[in-house]
């Protein structure tokens, strides 16, 4: 990678408001001319990335460079970028000329040259005829299309986009996503884009940056993102999956929902629990057992306009999504398989919750910011720094929470097939994973039990 | 019917219980008795006589007309100036600060008129400031200024929370993006405040008479209080107060034409 291709490189760079850690040691670079989109769900810290780049907020700690300069320091207005606002944030009090010239005015352009620029990128988005509108008389694409002009009129570096499509009907969203990327290769500039909007991740960027709680998930090109996801998180937030638990027998040979199958990942070793992602479209379904690798029976089958969507419970009972062409009866018997490059398998991140503790007397120690009961230990007393290991579906989660001695609030949900896969953020920020058959929504308050015996302490 | 009559008959009492005392005047400023309540047949020689300021009286009521504008003018344009930068400073402050300053800024118009006037008094005497117009005018800014703030903060609030942001980023200095862009935003918010401020500056009578000093200052306010101690009004003043009531009425039917104008627009 030559460095003169690279225009603005994120090191290490984080940032708090308050307690909350919005942004957890960010590391990336932006290429020059790419189009590249942050995707995250709300409060995953991507507009904070964006505004520390635009010079709104200043980072906690790490350095952000543009072309090779630290721009830590330079406020906003010296900055060879502009932004395009989620809500347009137009000036009301000048029109639709005088917003877009307010840029060149300043920086105290000729005023023949100012107009040249102004109709030139009138016509760049299509608005031709409305310099003397009155911007609270336009339509809010058109608005959007006004803060777009407003911002490349000034031939920046760099065009942030915060959300600029969000507040647009679905129709008017998708010409506009079309017309962006024609802006894109018109220009030549760098795109850097904000959305919660997976499709439009897709759709638009040559790289994409999945956020999460603050920490980049995974950097790629869509189809990477989309066909080979890193973690859950990316295989649940992008696009439609199965997620599964399975494990790795040994070099492309994996086993998931109770059989054996082939795939082309390897250097996991051997008997090593992983996580098994298969999209919906990706599993083969028909009417034969013939050639089938599984069987199961369909549980239910809904039209979607392209494709039917059906969930379907295999042979040893987990439940898979199917998404096809052709519709399957309800209740009928049906043969399933899945191409090994159509299998894609990720490393657990964790196989059992792992809490550091305290031990407050023989048989109590301090784990999650609150006492529990745990089991004598030989070799372990009192004020010993512990580890205390429990598996993820020894975590009993209670509607009560004043019936347990620690409390959480669901943060996020995975369904496996079989069974949910739960993490809960304790008031403290601590994080517990659980697997439960029961039914929980994300923002139930949860209590957090955990019996003496499903612990295993070791010393830290 | 009966509901609706006694419905109209209660409203048109109050409206004249609310109103008779300023006809009162406007009607006997057309006449020249010098005990209020005499009529001794129309004539508009008391408005000649107010502004051609033939009279040591008349003289004595315009100069403190003059006075009273001018302090009205120069504490409203002092207020307006600060109480809007205060708006939108406090408007930028976060959780805790901003509601303790929001509070704060309250307070004063709370605060009976007595005790603004006593307390500056005693503190231009503590700090030996002489007193006289200036003294007068700092009192009137402190208790105009929480109005305007009051005024421009929910201008700052409808405004798009990324105006500003949106100025720095197109290349102004945030002392530009002030003028350029939000000064404009805020402009409706600063008018009222201002109007306000102005009106509240004429009214004023009880921090004005603490804190003028020894030195003869008469606004009108103070003029009419002593006026009053000699003995009977001076006749001029009627005319003076009826022009006064229908200038601030103008400006205020102007001021409901614009808004409803706007409305109308939005």
């Amino acid at each position: 990678m030559n460095r003169d291709d690279i225009i603005i490189n994120i090191e290490h760079v984080s940032k708090s408001f308050g307690d909350k850690k919005v942004l957890d040691d960010i590391n990336l670079y932006v290429k020059k001319g790419e189009f590249i989109t942050f995707l995250g769900p709300s409060g995953c810290g991507k507009t904070t990335l964006l505004r520390l780049i635009a010079g709104f907020l200043d980072a906690d700690s790490g350095t952000i460079t543009m072309e090779g300069k630290d721009i830590d320091g330079i406020p906003p207005y010296m900055r060879p970028l502009n932004t395009v606002f989620q809500r347009y944030a137009l000036f009301p009090h000048l029109d639709v000329y005088d917003n877009i010239a307010f840029g060149l005015k300043l920086n105290n352009v000729p005023e023949d040259e100012i107009e040249a620029r102004v109709m030139k990128v009138l016509k760049l988005v299509s608005m031709n005829d409305y310099e003397d509108r009155d911007v609270n008389s336009l339509s809010g694409g058109q608005q959007q299309r006004i803060a777009i002009a407003r911002a490349i009129v000034n031939r920046p570096k760099v065009l942030l986009l915060d959300e600029p499509l969000a507040a647009l009907d679905l129709k008017m969203r998708k010409d506009m996503q079309i017309e962006l990327k024609e802006m894109h290769k018109k220009l030549g500039i760098t795109f850097i884009y904000v959305t919660h909007d997976q499709e439009e991740a897709l759709t638009l960027s040559d790289t994409i940056v999945v956020l999460n709680e603050g920490r980049i998930q995974q950097i790629g090109t869509p189809t990477d993102i989309y066909n080979e996801p890193q973690n859950e998180f990316v295989a649940d937030f992008i696009g439609e999956s199965n997620i599964l638990n399975g494990t790795m027998i040994a070099d492309k040979k994996v086993s998931f929902i109770g059989h054996e199958f082939e795939c082309v990942d390897e250097g996991f070793g051997e008997n090593v629990p992983v996580d098994v992602v298969v999209r919906p479209e990706d599993i083969y379904i028909m009417n034969q057992l013939k050639g089938a690798q599984f069987s199961g029976e369909v549980k239910s089958c809904i039209f979607k306009g392209v494709h039917y969507e059906m969930t379907v419970e295999t042979d040893n009972g987990f439940e898979l999504m199917i998404q096809d062409y052709n519709a399957f009866e309800v209740g009928s018997t049906v043969g399933m398989f899945v191409k090994p490059v159509d299998i894609q398998v990720m490393k657990k991140a964790c196989t059992a919750n792992v809490f550091k503790g305290v031990m407050t007397s023989l048989n109590t120690v301090e784990i999650l910011g609150c006492e529990y009961e745990c089991p004598e230990t030989p070799g372990i007393s009192k004020d010993d720094e512990v580890n205390v290991e429990v598996d993820f579906d020894k975590v009993d989660l209670l509607d009560n929470k004043d019936d347990a001695p620690q409390f959480g609030n669901v943060s996020f949900i995975l369904y496996k097939g079989d069974r949910y896969h739960l993490t809960i953020v304790t008031p403290e920020g601590y994080h517990v994973l659980a697997d439960t058959h029961d039914v929980w929504d994300k923002n139930d308050i949860v209590g957090i039990k955990i019996l003496p015996q499903d612990m295993k302490i070791t010393k830290a | 019917m009966m509901k609706k009559i006694f419905a109209r008959a209660y409203l048109a009492f109050v409206l004249f219980l609310l109103y008779a005392p300023i006809m009162f005047i406007a009607v006997f400023s057309f006449t020249k008795a010098k005990s209020l309540g005499n009529w001794t047949g129309f004539t508009t020689d008391l408005y000649k006589s107010l502004f051609s300021g033939a009279s040591a009286e008349s003289q004595n009521i315009l100069s403190a007309l003059g006075t009273t504008l001018l302090i009205a003018l120069v504490a409203s344009v002092i207020a307006t100036f600060l109480g809007t930068l205060a708006a939108i400073g406090i408007y930028y402050m976060r959780g805790k600060k901003k509601a303790a300053l929001q509070f704060l800024n309250n307070i004063p118009m709370l605060n009976p008129d007595i005790i603004t006037g006593v307390s500056l008094f005693l503190l231009f005497v503590f700090l030996h400031i002489s007193q006289g117009l200036v003294t007068v005018i700092l009192a009137h800014v402190t208790f105009c200024t929480p109005y305007v703030v009051l005024n421009v903060m929910p201008k700052l609030t409808q405004m798009n929370p990324n105006i500003y942001e949106a100025a720095l980023d197109l290349g102004a200095t945030p002392r530009q993006a002030l003028s350029k862009v939000l000064v404009p935003q805020l402009l409706p918010g600063m008018f009222s405040g201002f109007v306000l401020s102005f009106v509240m500056s004429l009214d004023d009578f009880a921090v004005t008479f603490f804190t003028r000093g020894s030195g003869g200052l008469e606004t009108l306010s103070t003029f009419i209080y002593a006026d009053a101690r000699k003995g009977g009004l001076t006749p001029e003043l009627k005319p003076l107060m009826t022009i006064i009531f229908l200038v601030i009425l103008i400006v205020l039917i102007i001021m409901n034409i614009r808004s409803s104008n706007k409305n109308k627009h939005l």
